[in-house]
């Protein structure tokens, strides 16, 4: 049930930056720990954004994995590689590197009429 | 014709700012909180009361109880323990959100607390995307789990600033591997202070309680 929060804190956060603007599109980065699954984000986001500036909006998302760095070898690897194991050295000392956040990137909205000028 | 505005803003930032302000009040008050995070049934409640047990004397104590429903067990619990208490209904939401605990800390009496236990709602996924303004995450992972719960849940456990082992009385009945279980979490958040004991035998609560003492002195 969490994306409900993390889709209207997306809302809030597209809305302030259209500053009245219609929202055509909206760009997430999702990292795969923060744990929300786009087909929810979506679910959520038809109903949540109807009568507001962004209604009808597409949303295009880009997934990071999440990952690991060996501090060994300094390869980076999926976190659900068994025991945190480096594929490539064996190595089990790493740390966690990417895919944590949930990010708006950018949105595109609707450009006001072109003024002709004088 | 449409026009791209680069944004690049955190989703959760607006409950970043809540969580923010929330610590400064907390800091101005004097109060230490801990936003205390685990799986159902890993025994947070067992461990508010015997924490609330131990140190009432010494400190007030506050407590935000969240849960999924009405069902307020865990609020009166803490209450009968001895803690100022107000439980918090998330309306089905899985994770407590900063703007749930300012609009509990106004039902506080905040001048005579110095220890605010926030109890979250019984998930290893969720509360941990969620900043609360707490001092210290902690998270309590329990025996009966399994020592794969690191690797399993690896964003709870590198977000969080303490581990609670709980229910080691159990460890001679449960296959559990300690050593694969420490090395997934020195993984994650390496350094991180740790207290294995039971809530049902006391056994470990001391450092448990030292630690705490050493936030509140």
């Amino acid at each position: 049930m969490h994306e409900l929060s993390i889709t209207e804190a997306i809302l809030e956060v597209v809305l302030k930056h259209a500053a009245g603007a219609r929202v055509t599109a909206v760009h997430l980065t999702v990292g795969e720990l923060s744990s929300f699954v786009d087909e929810s984000i979506e679910l959520f986001w038809s109903e949540l954004a109807r009568g507001t500036g962004a209604e009808g909006a597409a949303l295009h998302f880009r997934n990071l994995p999440g990952t690991l760095r060996c501090l060994e070898c300094e390869r980076e690897f999926p976190i659900g590689s068994p025991d945190f194991r480096c594929p490539q050295c064996g190595s089990t000392q790493a740390v966690p590197h990417g895919g944590r956040d949930c990010f708006v990137e950018s949105i595109e909205i609707e450009s006001p009429e072109e003024v002709p000028r004088a | 014709m449409s026009t791209r505005i680069p944004v690049v803003e955190k989703v959760l930032s607006a409950n970043d700012s809540v969580a923010a302000a929330i610590r400064a009040l907390l800091d101005e008050r004097g109060i230490y909180a801990i936003n205390l995070m685990a799986s159902p049934g890993a025994g947070k409640t067992s461990l508010i009361e015997r924490t609330v047990a131990a140190l009432k004397q010494e400190y007030g104590i506050g407590m935000i109880n969240g849960d999924t429903s009405e069902a307020a067990f865990d609020a009166e619990r803490s209450q009968r323990a001895g803690a100022h208490s107000v439980h918090v209904n998330t309306g089905g939401k899985c994770h407590l959100e900063a703007a749930m605990i300012r609009d509990a800390l106004a039902l506080l009496p905040l001048g005579e607390i110095r220890l605010l236990i926030i109890e979250n709602v019984g998930n290893l996924v969720c509360p941990s995307s969620w900043q609360l303004g707490a001092h210290a995450s902690v998270l309590i992972g329990s025996i009966p789990e399994g020592d794969d719960k690191p690797y399993k849940y690896p964003k709870m456990y590198s977000g969080v600033d303490a581990l609670v082992i709980n229910k080691i009385d159990l460890l001679p009945y449960v296959e559990f591997d300690m050593v694969r279980f420490r090395r997934g979490v020195e993984t994650l958040n390496p350094g991180l202070v740790s207290f294995a004991l039971s809530c049902r035998t006391g056994e470990g609560l001391e450092a448990w309680l030292g630690w705490l003492r050493s936030k509140l002195a």
